[in-house]
């Protein structure tokens, strides 16, 4: 199942400054490790030690934030856009 | 910054010219402390954290702040901005009335209050201010745009602001907001977008921009560092009015949670730099419950917060994902004091209270906040013999269809004496 990940800028020098990659899996967790696998070292940048997400990323599958659905055993089927933003100040 | 200095965003390089931050000498993560040159960065590269002004502040006295100018510039050592930020066009925010509540204090049974009347800044709401110091940031950055994702009251301010300075403006809102919201942003630029779905939505959408345009200025997203220390300005203001001293007790609105985090920060500064004597003060947090997952948090005494989907008459204040969240949760329990929140009909009876005793018209979100006042009062978890600054942030006129079905005209006569006495008014 080959899903497309937005990478935000500060990810970006793992990718290579590409701000759209490919990756496959099932589920978030899964498209992660895909991830790591193809861009070494990413993932830890966007989970933490204990393999949650980090407190200021926000990860949506399609439109929905991730915390709404169930979280890296959130569906990624084919064909997903999944996001990577950081947390921003209030508007 | 002693010399001009280069940063580098994605493939640009920018000149910084000397001074362009004024004091400010570095962005540090507040979580890791992972340290960055100035420049449009906002989230560490490390823990995404949010990234913080680091400064050198020289010598400040009272009696300098006191010559400046009657706006925010006042305070320009403190914030981000070059020592000749007055020679560029400005909507020169700030400096607003503390107003003494005598008819709301006995109403409330508080012996000694205030309120901080922000809905007087060119755009009636705190956003000029935050607003102002993004402005300066964006121009030291050389941005072509102007831009935000806002609630309301942020895209009124970005689009007059960047009017005033010949930018290019675009704003995003979410497309159910109050009517003269709309009207407030799209009557200073032709580029208001209004997006289906929430502010979360939309802020989302705001980030995803932001890292593919080069030479946008999304003021809450990418230049965020130096927007934010807008609002400290509000501290500052505070404690100056009050005769350089602190407020026993301050009640600030919650959305993304920066402005009570911010005005905690001026209170810490003016102490550490002297310019008031230190002393503990309570930090109040209000959310209306339609919207409120920092109050959800603080009363189920957990430190994670989690997102919601608004449903509330308070639209300046509904942002599900408040992203400042866990620091106003930090603040207000250090501080002893707390985060609470009322029902949109508490809200608007709140507004009529604040207009009906003390003549201030205040949006929905100051509704939030003097209805969380009287709450606390009645909860007992404010003491009403502690001097307590409450803020008003935003004007009434922008939320008129929040109360315009509770208030109106008491009888409807015909132009003679007889049937004005027939209504018992005389
Ligand atoms: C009138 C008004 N008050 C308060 C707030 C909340 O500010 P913050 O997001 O900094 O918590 C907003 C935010 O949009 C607002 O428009
Ligand atoms: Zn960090």
């Amino acid at each position: 199942m080959s899903v497309s990940v937005r990478i935000p800028t500060i990810l970006r020098t793992y990718t290579g400054g590409e701000s759209e990659v490919s990756a496959s899996g099932a589920t978030l967790g899964e498209v992660l490790e895909d991830l790591d696998a193809r861009y070494s070292g990413i993932r830890a940048r966007i989970l933490d030690d204990s393999g949650e997400l980090r407190r200021f990323v926000n990860v949506y599958v399609g439109n929905e934030d991730v915390r709404f659905l169930d979280s890296l055993a959130t569906p990624t089927p084919d064909g997903t856009q999944i996001s990577v933003i950081p947390a921003v100040a209030g508007g | 910054m002693s010399a001009a200095t280069i940063v580098e965003h994605g493939t640009e390089k920018k000149t910084l010219r000397e001074g362009a931050f004024g004091n400010a000498t570095a962005l540090a993560c507040r979580e890791c402390g992972h340290q960055l040159e100035l420049g449009p960065f906002y989230a560490c590269p490390e823990c995404f954290g949010p990234l913080e002004i680091v400064y050198q502040f020289p010598q400040v006295t009272r009696e300098q702040i006191e010559a400046g100018p009657k706006n925010i510039w006042r305070y320009k050592a403190l914030l981000p901005v070059p020592d000749d930020i007055e020679q560029s066009p400005n909507m020169e925010p700030g400096f607003t009335r503390l107003l003494k509540a005598h008819n709301l204090g006995r109403e409330l049974g508080i012996d000694n209050l205030w309120v901080k009347d922000d809905s007087t800044n060119p755009t009636n709401s705190f956003k000029d201010r935050v607003v102002a110091c993004a402005l300066s940031a964006a121009r030291e950055l050389d941005a072509k745009v102007f831009a935000c994702p806002s609630t309301g009251n942020l895209a009124n301010a970005v689009a007059a602001a960047g009017a005033r300075a010949g930018m290019k403006t675009v704003v995003f809102i979410p497309s159910n907001l109050e009517k003269p919201k709309q009207v407030n942003s799209a009557i200073y630029t032709e580029n208001l977008v209004a997006v289906n779905g929430n502010y979360d939505d939309v802020n989302k959408l705001a980030s995803e921009i932001a890292g593919e345009e080069e030479g946008w200025a999304f003021v809450n997203v990418n230049v965020r560092p130096y927007y934010a220390e807008g609002s400290k300005t509000l501290g500052y203001e505070i404690a100056e009015q009050l005769g350089w001293r602190l407020p026993d007790q301050i009640v600030i609105p919650v959305a993304s949670g920066s402005q009570l985090t911010k005005v905690h920060k001026a209170f810490q500064e003016l102490i550490k730099l002297g310019l008031v004597e230190d002393k503990p003060y309570k930090v109040y947090g209000a959310q209306a419950t339609g919207c409120s997952p920092v109050s959800v948090a603080y009363k189920a005494g957990v430190d994670a917060i989690r997102p919601v989907k608004p449903d509330t008459i308070a639209k300046s204040l509904a942002i599900g994902n408040p992203a400042d969240g866990i620091y106003v949760l930090d603040i207000c329990r250090e501080t002893g004091g707390a985060v609470e929140d009322i029902s949109d009909e508490e809200v608007r009876a709140a507004i009529v209270l604040l207009a009906r005793t003390e003549g201030i018209f205040t949006e929905t979100a100051g509704g939030t906040t003097v209805g969380v006042l009287k709450k606390l009062v009645e909860s007992g978890q404010l003491d009403t013999s502690l001097e307590t600054v409450v803020i008003n942030t935003g004007h009434g006129l922008k939320t008129l269809d929040a109360v315009s079905d509770i208030v109106g005209p008491v009888a409807t006569i015909d132009p003679s004496y007889a049937a004005f006495v027939a209504t018992g008014l005389a």
